[in-house]
């Protein structure tokens, strides 16, 4: 047992050496910066030739500036290209350092009914694939627990900072997995009665758990009014009552054509407010989710088709076609150290159907929307934060160069280990 | 008007019989190479001579016979209308699993003998969708599992033939597959207990097994001399390693650290092999210019990194890298969703290196020809070559580009247009649609350590099949 410990103690430290080896080594700039003569694309209102003030973290003015703000670093952008920030609503970055150490993964507790478990308590912000992430251009991400029925509570943060204080974006949201009726994978032999019966046990399951938090609200409720206190600790049923009491969505992945319609039914008898994530079968029903207005978190868009008999482009062409039906979509790459490829799942969906505005909105502001956050996120508007990208083009073009991000109004290096690599190997001495 | 249930029954009976005659048609036809078509009025990207404007190609008997510009069609040739689409040659994957019905001999650390040509699927979809995304050829590989692993099989993507002979490509040599770093090294170290269980073990299986298959052609090589009487007792295994340090087999070696790359070399060189392709290799940036030095190629992937602690220090910059130093390299997909946008792969080696056009196509044409040893029939839109063509809609690097028709040996393969959404060869007579698989398929199939674990089923693997299974890559 103690050698054991032993083991497990030498494993960590090697690990924390390890991720501390590599981050950025200049170190990000605080502003204020005046982003001159930019083509500004604002997402929300229009795209015109003007100039942006970052200040204090936020858009602080934008337009023709003119300003008596001090010490401001001028910015040249003509000829350049200004985004908000993209924001991948779907990942597991910070959660997963490398997916085969286990020892490294921190998005699956046990336990099955485990809403209480926080992603943002796990979320290693010195993770290396977030600068690895940022220089592409997505500075926010929703990061998720995975793994169970209940898997815990994600969070949305932003790709810099050094604490989950810093990098929170003050929308944590509790995951549900729905009862799956599709197979695991070609390894999965269970019989089409066995797949039911488990997804009907499945359900039974998060029935009595969902029967179980509305008696706990409504004990607490009564408690409350009575200003008594709880004594017994219940932190699972704790986590859900913003979901029953309505002040939050349930955020539901689910994936086939079945699932979909029983999850629209589920929240519809449940009187829920949901998101669903995942989708891959939206397209089979997109009218159905899009009268449910429930929004939709989709992705990877990369993906082959969950059918053999699907049509090839089942997956690239998903999010058009849920977007022309009237559901609001969000995209994910649902990746962790790849979160990276947001912009180009993004570019996908735009070519396969979705067009290049509605895929722009998908990765900013109905994202924003989604987790509630869009008075601060998701657009170029006065008041938001400065999560800004400077381009050379639009950003979903592979061959787009990236050349400015700020996060939180910072101007952040562009610089990753994948780059410090590059750096050091393009030319080898000795 | 009340409808006639016999009407329903009737178009039902008219579907399934078009089904059944599209089976028909698939099963009857003959091998469709030597097609006779014109390709019309396109920009045309040959890769190695520049990007032509509104030129014509013309394939006769399956092959490139006259690239101009108004070049007349002939009676007996198809026209292809490419005006305002990019033509391109038909994309080559150097790595992957697909048309596979099994991946890994994983019973002992050298499974030479074993011929993944031996296992070809002709009637898999991902075919299919591979050709969805211009790739014509690609080269079929055994798994990673063992330190010399099987044959590999270079087949073309001719979907709708059943026949599985009918996917080799002839003419290309024979490869084979060698392996380092953590999957020898867990499947028979970690999983059977016996060497090799490191980097060092890995080493001493390849001088062993070369030495053994000298001895034996030595063997072979005295009693054809007549220096001894009896013949010596006959070997597939030892036949084909000593067939491989002939020069008469390719070496594909899935890699990724330094080290290894440089031991391998070591030991190639000790045995006077020269021709080796380094697979993964996501570690060949670092000894770049020693992969030159030998005359070493690279087939990397674009940008995977971090699926475990061997990939951990990587770069997307790699096959840049590896370009400017001047070693062959190719991006390749090792899986059946990643083949079907190797364009889209190539494209990001100019995000990460600003490689030209020409050098970020030739990665996914010309280079993985070489590669194969198949670049004088392949990988360039060259009179003589192939007429396997690729054409898109929009520039192929760009994140837009479609793929709208794919031709392998002058045949239409794929075309965006016309083909059903639903282009199964096997279909189950008693489901109406075919399983949803909740994870992507990619995660478990056709990956390098396909096979593994289903075959060692031991109790030492349950953790091991949790992580399989659980996890996004298996490479």
């Amino acid at each position: 047992m103690k050698t054991l410990n032993i083991f497990w103690i030498f494993t960590l430290l090697f690990l924390v050496n390890v991720s501390s080896l590599a981050q950025q080594v200049q170190k990000a700039e605080k502003g204020p910066f005046l982003l001159k003569n930019g083509t500004i694309h604002t997402i929300t209102k229009g795209t015109y030739l003007g100039d942006i003030l970052l200040k204090d973290g936020i858009i602080y003015e934008i337009g023709a500036v003119k300003t008596d703000v001090t010490n401001i670093t001028v910015i040249d952008c003509t000829g350049k290209h200004i985004y908000p920030g993209l924001i991948d609503s779907g990942s597991k970055l910070g959660l997963a350092e490398i997916e085969a150490v286990s020892v490294t993964n921190d998005f699956s507790e046990h336990g099955d009914f485990i809403p209480h478990m926080k992603a943002l308590t796990a979320i290693n912000p010195n993770a290396v694939a977030i600068p690895v992430t940022r220089v592409n251009g997505v500075t926010t991400v929703f990061a998720k627990p995975e793994g169970s029925t209940f898997p815990g509570t994600g969070a949305l943060v932003d790709l810099f900072g050094y604490s989950p204080e810093q990098m929170t974006c003050g929308s944590e949201r509790v995951v549900m997995k729905f009862p799956s009726t599709g197979r695991r994978g070609r390894w999965d032999r269970r019989s089409d009665d066995d797949i039911k019966k488990d997804a009907e046990k499945a359900l039974k399951n998060i029935n009595e758990v969902w029967a179980s938090a509305l008696a706990y609200a409504k004990i607490d409720s009564a408690a409350g009014a009575q200003k008594q206190t709880w004594v017994k600790n219940n932190p699972q049923m704790d986590a859900l009552m913003p979901i029953v009491k309505g002040s939050q969505p349930l955020f539901i992945e689910v994936n086939s054509k079945t699932d979909i319609e029983e999850a629209i039914s589920w929240v519809a008898q449940n009187k829920l407010k949901a998101v669903f994530m995942g989708v891959a079968e939206g397209w089979r029903v997109a009218d159905k989710i899009a009268k449910s207005k429930i929004p939709v978190i989709t992705g990877p868009i990369m993906n082959t088709p969950r059918r053999d008999n699907d049509r090839f482009d089942a997956a690239y062409t998903n999010a058009g076609k849920m977007s022309k039906a009237g559901v609001k979509v969000a995209i994910r790459t649902d990746n962790a150290e790849n979160t990276r490829n947001l912009p180009f799942n993004a570019g996908f969906a735009a070519a396969y159907g979705m067009g290049i505005d509605e895929a722009l909105k998908a990765v900013t502001i109905n994202a924003a929307e989604i987790f509630d956050v869009a008075d601060k996120y998701g657009s170029i508007e006065k008041g938001k934060i400065a999560n800004i990208l400077v381009t050379t083009g639009d950003p979903f073009e592979t061959k787009t160069k990236i050349e400015k991000v700020f996060i939180r109004g910072w101007n952040i290096p562009l610089e990753s280990r994948q780059t410090l690599l590059y750096d050091e190997f393009l030319e080898r001495n000795p | 008007m009340k409808a006639n249930p016999n009407y329903f029954n009737q178009i039902l009976k008219i579907r399934m019989m078009n089904r059944i005659i599209f089976i028909l048609i698939l099963c009857t036809s003959t091998l469709a190479i030597g097609q006779n078509v014109l390709i019309k009025n396109g920009t045309v990207l040959t890769v190695t001579k520049g990007t032509l404007a509104e030129t014509d190609v013309l394939i006769t008997n399956g092959k490139i016979a006259q690239i101009a510009k108004n070049i007349r069609k002939e009676a007996n040739y198809s026209e292809i209308d490419a005006t305002g689409l990019y033509v391109m040659p038909g994309i080559i994957d150097a790595h992957s699993h697909i048309a596979l019905d099994v991946v890994n001999e994983a019973t002992s650390p050298v499974t030479a003998e074993v011929n993944v040509g031996d296992a070809l699927n002709p009637l898999d979809v991902s075919i299919y969708r591979a050709l969805a995304g211009g790739v014509t050829i690609s080269h079929a590989m055994h798994g990673s599992a063992n330190a010399i692993g099987g044959q590999c099989k270079t087949i073309k993507h001719r979907f709708g033939e059943i026949n599985p002979d009918n996917l080799r490509m002839q003419g290309a040599p024979r490869t084979i597959k060698f392996a380092l770093g953590e999957n020898p090294i867990r499947t028979h170290g970690e999983g059977s207990k016996i060497v090799p269980n490191t980097r060092m073990g890995v080493e001493q299986v390849f001088r062993n097994a070369f030495s053994d298959a000298k001895i034996y052609a030595k063997e072979w090589d005295d009693y054809k001399n007549g220096l001894r009487k009896s013949s010596p007792e006959y070997n597939l295994r030892h036949e084909t390693i000593s067939d491989i340090l002939k020069g008469n087999i390719l070496i594909h070696c899935h890699s990724y650290r330094a080290d290894e790359i440089l031991m391998l070399m070591r030991v190639l060189k000790d045995f006077g092999v020269s021709k080796v392709c380094f697979q993964h290799v996501n570690e060949g940036f670092k000894v770049a210019p020693e992969l030159a030095a030998f005359g070493a190629s690279a087939s990397v992937f674009s940008d995977w990194w971090a699926y475990k602690f061997e990939v951990y220090y990587s770069t997307a910059y790699n096959a840049a890298i590896l370009t400017r130093n001047g070693v062959v390299t190719s991006i390749n997909s090792d899986s059946d969703e990643l083949i079907r946008h190797l364009y889209h792969e190539a494209a990001k080696t100019q995000r990460y290196g600003d490689l030209s056009d020409d050098e970020a196509l030739a990665l996914i044409t010309i280079n993985p020809a070489k590669q194969l040893g198949i670049e004088k029939m392949a990988g360039s839109i060259d009179v003589g070559k192939d007429g396997d063509i690729a054409i898109f809609k929009g520039h192929p690097l760009s994140v837009y580009a479609i793929p709208q028709m794919t031709l392998v040996d002058g045949a239409i393969r794929f075309d965006i247009n016309k083909d059903p959404d639903d282009m199964r060869l096997d279909i189950n007579p008693s489901e109406k649609f075919s399983s949803f698989y909740e994870t992507e398929k990619s995660q478990e199939n056709n990956g390098c350590l396909q096979d593994v674990s289903e075959m060692l089923m031991q109790e030492s693997y349950a953790k091991y099949m949790r992580f399989r299974y659980s996890k996004n890559h298996s490479h």
